[in-house]
């Protein structure tokens, strides 16, 4: 045998049935079709308050709605809109009383698509302040004061173990632990914290099998959790790997690199001020061998407060590919009330990446301004040359992942805070 | 030793206990209050029908606590203005009391108090207050002064003779776990202190609960 579930009443206002599911642990209910709120432990149910809302809500919940919530039953019963007014603004939630016999009453919560399963804890944690700011220390976790702020009950809507009235105030003090929320509601006879946890609106949906697709939310929520921060944290940490590889790889390309000089030019002079067409000349051709590989052009030219510059051309005698590049060598020095200075290099050095075997000869142009009238230079080519370049590219590379998500979490946390009592530029408070 | 079972004065039907040391009982079927007398009952007053309650606990239901059985013989019904609670009285295999209260959902189970100390007279008590009772440092959480709005079962004492009584809730530092709480009952001339804790029912691994439609 198993005891009935429900009451059956009729309103005395209206005519109308209700349904009183919490049976005697209800102390008002709400008439759906006149909306009084009536006296659920008076057998002639009085009427506590006539219907005075401004504006009718509609629960995204309907009443009488069972769902599974992290794998027990509950059946919504209740459904409050509560708000608070900020700065001539009122921002409204909605408050749905979930019940199980077996198990007491439970809360959820939604504002602006985001959704709280809230259960209410029995004794007030321990506060603690820190620099003018309240926190709670709970379960070993800090939690940080969100907000203060006096919450009124605007729409009503099924039964309550409590005495509801539209118009009720409570005093509200929210701290926030993603995905974890705090809060105390303080009226003049009690004071009641509860914990809430965030909860994605699709769960609900699922649980409590609501039709369609839930409403997207927007913004940021005082205790939404945050994906992007623990995400850039093990992408750091990842980066790191990425880093030692690469110094590895790196450490591995010096020691394996054959730095072969495969041509060299004696110590040679030419006269800057000449034409240039009786400067231009060919080297003799040299052989490049083993598989593609860098190549790499060393120009020393022994200025003294001047520049040279040489143009090259890396000409493959077999096929005709030519590389041509120009590098300048300037090297200016001097003192003045610092000191000594010197500016530049009297060397260059150039890498072609990925230059094939083969025969060559480089033309060469050079061309300087100097104050003496001859330029010694010398130019050497080595094959196989052990270049930083590509691994730095790549380790900047890896990092952008790592950085965006980075700004993303710290994005996400400004915008959290934006909506608190600690926003930054807020222009009315932060002068005490 | 006293009878199992006796015959209800009122209606004549046969009343069974399962607490064979109860002072009073009520009858399950013409809801005459019963007080013992020797061998015999005497009717001392009529209940009038419970609320329909939510309540998973019923008479009869059994479970554990603190390595103890127990079974549910008896029930009083609160009510004050803001709310009401159902106290459950428990027998435990062990030959002791203990009260299990349900108040919207939220059980708590409390024992009467070994060393209660010297606890405050009714018009000296101020929520805030601390107070040690069994070696636990307990804060006075809230007073209510509630109405016995009915029985069921087999209490340890007479209620026909009671009208409203002061009840001071209070607890420990903590939460969790480390929560605990206790109970000081002003129904009698000398207050009555209960030590507990608070409990999911899983925790008592209850049977013989009330089974409910649709749950």
């Amino acid at each position: 045998m198993s005891a009935p579930a429900v009451a059956s009443l009729t309103c005395p206002q209206c005519g109308a049935a209700i349904e009183l599911r919490t049976l005697d642990q209800a102390l008002s209910v709400v008439c759906g079709s006149c909306g009084s709120i009536l006296d659920a432990r008076d057998p002639n149910l009085h009427v506590l308050q006539e219907f005075k809302a401004r504006q009718k809500f509609e629960p995204q919940i309907p009443l009488g709605t069972r769902g599974t919530l992290k794998g027990e039953k509950w059946e919504a019963v209740g459904y409050q809109v509560r708000g608070i007014v900020v700065d001539g603004t009122t921002y409204c939630w909605d408050e749905y009383l979930l019940f199980n016999p077996y198990k007491g009453f439970r809360y959820l919560t939604q504002y602006d698509g985001h959704w709280n399963d809230v259960q209410v804890i029995k004794a007030a944690p321990d506060e603690h302040t820190s620099g003018g700011r309240p926190y709670i220390l709970l379960h070993g976790e800090t939690f940080k004061h969100f907000q203060t702020a006096t919450a009124e009950t605007y729409f009503v809507l099924g039964e309550f173990p409590w005495q509801v009235r539209v118009g009720d105030t409570a005093v509200t003090r929210d701290f926030v632990a993603p995905p974890r929320m705090l809060s105390e509601e303080r009226t003049p006879e009690e004071t009641t914290w509860s914990l809430g946890t965030y909860m994605p609106a699709a769960q609900i949906w699922s649980a409590f099998g609501l039709p369609g697709k839930p409403p997207h939310a927007r913004g940021v929520y005082a205790n939404q959790p945050d994906a992007y921060m623990p995400l850039a944290g093990s992408m750091a940490k990842r980066y790191l790997l990425f880093v030692a590889v690469i110094i590895a790889l790196i450490l591995l390309r010096l020691v394996t690199a054959s730095r072969e000089t495969v041509f060299a030019t004696n110590s040679a002079f030419f006269r800057p001020g000449a034409p240039a067409d009786s400067l231009a000349f060919v080297t003799p051709s040299f052989t490049v061998s083993g598989r593609t590989a860098n190549l790499e052009v060393t120009t020393e030219a022994q200025v003294d407060n001047g520049w040279a510059y040489f143009e090259y051309a890396l000409v493959n005698e077999a096929t005709g590919t030519t590389y041509e590049f120009g590098r300048e060598v300037s090297y200016y020095y001097g003192r003045d009330s610092d000191g000594n200075w010197s500016e530049g290099s009297r060397r260059d050095r150039a890498v072609l990446p990925s230059v094939p075997a083969g025969q060559y000869f480089l033309r060469v142009l050079p061309e300087a301004e100097v104050p003496t009238s001859f330029l010694e230079y010398r130019i050497v080519v080595r094959r196989d040359v052990p270049t930083l370049t590509p691994y730095l590219f790549c380790l900047a590379l890896l990092a952008l992942p790592p950085i965006l998500v980075a700004l993303r979490a710290w994005g996400m946390e400004s915008a959290r805070w934006k909506e608190s009592d600690y926003a930054p530029s807020s222009d009315d408070d932060d002068d005490e | 030793m006293t009878a199992r079972t006796a015959a209800c004065p009122n209606c004549g039907a046969t009343i069974e206990f399962r607490w064979s040391s109860a002072v009073q009982t009520v009858c399950p079927y013409c809801k005459a209050v019963l007080v013992r007398r020797d061998v015999d009952l005497e009717k001392v007053g009529m209940v009038g029908d419970l609320p329909p309650t939510s309540s998973p606990i019923q008479l009869g239901t059994e479970g554990r606590w603190q390595d103890d059985g127990f079974v549910v013989v008896g029930r009083i019904v609160y009510r004050y203005d803001r709310g009401g609670w159902n106290e459950w009285y428990l027998r435990t295999m062990r030959g002791e009391s203990a009260w299990l209260s349900d108040a919207q959902g939220d059980l708590a189970i409390s024992a009467p108090a070994r060393q209660p100390g010297l606890l405050p007279a009714a018009t000296h008590l101020r929520v805030g207050q601390w107070y040690v009772i069994d070696d636990t440092r307990f804060r006075v959480a809230s007073l209510t002064r509630a109405r016995y709005a009915g029985v069921e079962g087999e209490l340890p004492f007479t209620t026909w003779d009671r009208d409203e009584s002061l009840f001071a809730d209070l607890d420990t530092e903590g939460s969790g776990d480390a929560l605990r709480f206790a109970t000081i009952d002003y129904s009698d001339d000398a207050p009555a202190a209960y030590v507990g804790e608070y409990v999911e029912l899983e925790q008592l691994a209850a049977r013989n609960l009330r089974r409910i439609e649709g749950w």
